[in-house]
């Protein structure tokens, strides 16, 4: 009974973790620019198949591959798509971002084909480890930690640091922000480069936990990403983060506590609770104050 | 392009003033009857082509209604033509077909064998009682929460329709509908799609809806119940989409769940977005373009012979889609408000008292 507790909540952090990574690369970019940057997912797609290509190699050559394609891949859209749209409609920004992941998938379709291909990234990460007589997945444990480590990173990073402080003042007030001598250019390019850094781990944790990578790979990522940063609060990183977790584990609470009839219906049900929450709170769970309409 | 309100002379005739406000509708239905009387004398492929974006335009236009009067962006209008597909073919396939595919279908259902035009209103009307219903919560929220309430809609109807094993036939292909849409059938329900949506424009109802697109909060403070007109336009759009749900899914023969998912509603946003989703002239425009655009790249990885050369150029197959992405791209860039900039088609010259004011 407790083991299967402990498992349960191991698979609700680690993927809640893996959701709440998701979110945040997205919740940075909306914060600097108000673009849901729907071709995220394909910066996460960009890292697999980075993994795919250097898996072989070494581990490292791996990672450190997978960072660099999703780093490149994140300032180039920037640079070639996002920059000239900068100040349009967000419904633009968000057709456009939707053209810019289209454009990514079908091209990578026409280079690598459609089918998914099996990657043999870090198989020790598969085995089951004992901690107390209780059974979790290593990969769960790692995917926690590496979680932990950059949330605590990145709010260092967000508090602690110049580019941080510049960071957080233009997603409050981009315009009063250049007033003050943030540059819009560096500041939103360093934005698009974190969030392909984030992109690229979710990519190494999630191709470690399936072993497949496809052109598709990042969508589902992608959606769940997206629906998180708006329950949780748009334009608010800690609200991104806290509603990819709890997305997460209300997927895995589901996946257990669901008759097993109805278990086929998870998704819809975890959408109707999205529908619900909004409905409760339209901010979001933690409201941006840069965001709320004055009157 | 581009609307004035001037102060009309009083002796301008009645007549006229109707033929200026009814301008958008009347240059959508001859653009639109222009193409079909072309493609009507082409060969069969054109037609179908022409057919399948007539069903996308009655798509877009359905779309619009929504949100091009309420400014909330809907990616739930799919769904809607799910429904509507599912309904129309499961009241009109023949018993046969039905107790092959679908055994363990409700009884009343099984039974069903409907006309084809009994069974597109049925799908239609109820896409729109789904709508409606759905709707009550959904128009409370506005934005990108709106937006983001109407994809989760999209995600429970999928996950709904596709795991609905004994009524849809779930993930696999629903197969042996009656194939009757026609290049002529989907230009008349196109030209009926486009004339509800005009005339639910031209209403109070509308109009006070576009108010709240342009500030909800003064909008409010002069009257206007925004949750009922966005349910209004909500339910009309519903209707709409699950008309077009219908025509598709008897154009095809076969129904499958998963093709009323991301890939179409990108397609039908796209297309809405491009034209301009703040007004119908933007919607057909906008819908023309891509379907245009497609077929040109369609010709292309098909591939053409060079005049004069015995030489054939095909493009790879799949650059087709890479390029349509980039040329949605393109358009955007250089015009972020969409072709039509969300501005309806008007008479060249100065317009009479007919004329509508557009809000920039």
């Amino acid at each position: 009974m407790i083991e299967t507790i402990v498992q349960v909540a191991a698979d609700a952090v680690s993927l809640g973790g893996l959701y709440a990574l998701s979110a945040l690369g997205i919740g940075l970019i909306f914060g600097v620019m108000r673009l849901i940057n729907f071709a995220h997912g394909d910066l996460i797609t960009a890292a697999g198949y980075a993994v795919l290509l250097f898996a072989s190699q070494s581990v490292a050559f791996a990672i450190v591959g997978a960072l660099v394609a999703a780093i490149l891949a994140a300032l180039a859209i920037e640079r070639a798509a996002f920059r000239p749209l900068r100040g349009a409609d967000p419904a633009t920004l968000l057709i456009a971002s939707f053209a810019v992941s289209v454009f990514l998938q079908k091209t990578l379709i026409l280079f690598v084909g459609g089918r998914p291909k099996g990657v043999n990234f870090l198989p020790v990460l598969e085995q089951q480890v004992a901690i107390l007589g209780i059974h979790v997945q290593l990969l769960q444990i790692v995917t926690i930690l590496v979680t932990a480590a950059i949330l605590i990173a990145l709010s260092w990073f967000l508090k602690r640091t110049r580019y941080g402080l510049e960071m957080r003042a233009a997603a409050e007030n981009f315009r009063v922000a250049r007033l003050l001598g943030v540059r819009a250019d560096r500041v939103i390019a360093m934005a698009f480069a974190i969030s392909g850094a984030l992109a690229a781990i979710v990519s190494l944790l999630f191709t470690a936990e399936t072993g497949l990578v496809q052109p598709r790979m990042g969508l589902q990522l992608v959606i769940v990403a997206f629906v998180s940063t708006v329950i949780g609060g748009l334009g608010n990183l800690a609200g991104a983060a806290l509603g990819g977790f709890l997305v997460g584990v209300t997927t895995i609470l589901l996946q257990s506590l669901l008759p097993e009839d109805l278990r086929a219906f998870r998704e819809a049900f975890v959408f109707i609770v999205v529908i619900a929450v909004l409905l409760l709170r339209p901010q979001g769970l933690l409201p941006a104050r840069g965001l709320r309409e004055r009157v | 392009m581009g609307t004035r309100a001037v102060a009309a002379p009083a002796s301008q005739s009645r007549l006229v003033a109707i033929l200026h406000r009814g301008t958008p509708l009347l240059f959508a239905i001859l653009l639109v009857s222009a193409i079909v009387l072309i493609a009507d004398a082409g060969p069969v492929v054109i037609q179908r082509r022409v057919t399948l974006g007539l069903i996308y335009l009655i798509a877009v236009v359905g779309l619009y209604v929504f949100v091009g009067n309420s400014g909330v962006l809907s990616f739930g209008n799919v769904s809607f033509m799910a429904i509507g597909a599912y309904v129309s073919a499961l009241l009109t396939m023949q018993r046969a077909a039905k107790a092959m595919f679908l055994p363990h279908l409700p009884a009343l259902i099984g039974g069903a064998e409907w006309p084809p035009l009994a069974g597109a209103l049925a799908g239609a009307c109820v896409a729109a009682v789904v709508a409606a219903v759905a709707g009550l919560p959904l128009v409370r929220l506005s934005g990108i929460s709106g937006s983001i309430a109407t994809f989760a809609l999209l995600v429970i109807t999928n996950v709904g329709l596709g795991n609905w094993t004994s009524v849809t036939g779930g993930q696999q292909s629903l197969m042996g509908l009656p194939i009757y849409t026609n290049l002529w059938i989907a230009f008349g329900w196109a030209v009926f799609s486009l004339a509800v949506a005009f005339l639910y424009q031209e209403s109070r109802s509308a109009l006070a809806l576009r108010a709240s697109r342009e500030d909800e909060v003064a909008a409010q403070a002069s009257g206007v119940r925004i949750h009922r007109e966005r349910l209004v336009a909500f339910t009309i759009s519903g209707f709409l989409s699950g008309l077009a749900g219908v025509l598709f899914a008897h154009l095809l023969g076969a129904l499958r769940v998963d093709s009323f998912y991301l890939d179409l509603t990108f397609l039908i946003t796209a297309m809405l977005v491009i034209g301009g989703m703040a007004s119908l002239t933007g919607a057909v425009i906008g819908t023309v373009t891509i379907t245009a655009v497609t077929e040109g790249l369609r010709q292309l990885e098909a591939g053409f012979q060079i005049p004069f050369l015995d030489l054939t150029i095909a493009a790879p197959a799949g650059l087709g889609d890479a390029l349509l992405a980039l040329a949605m791209l393109l358009i955007l860039l250089f015009r972020p408000d969409g072709l039509a900039q969300g501005r309806e088609i008007s008479w060249p010259v100065s317009a009479g008292r007919g004329s509508q004011p557009s809000v920039e």
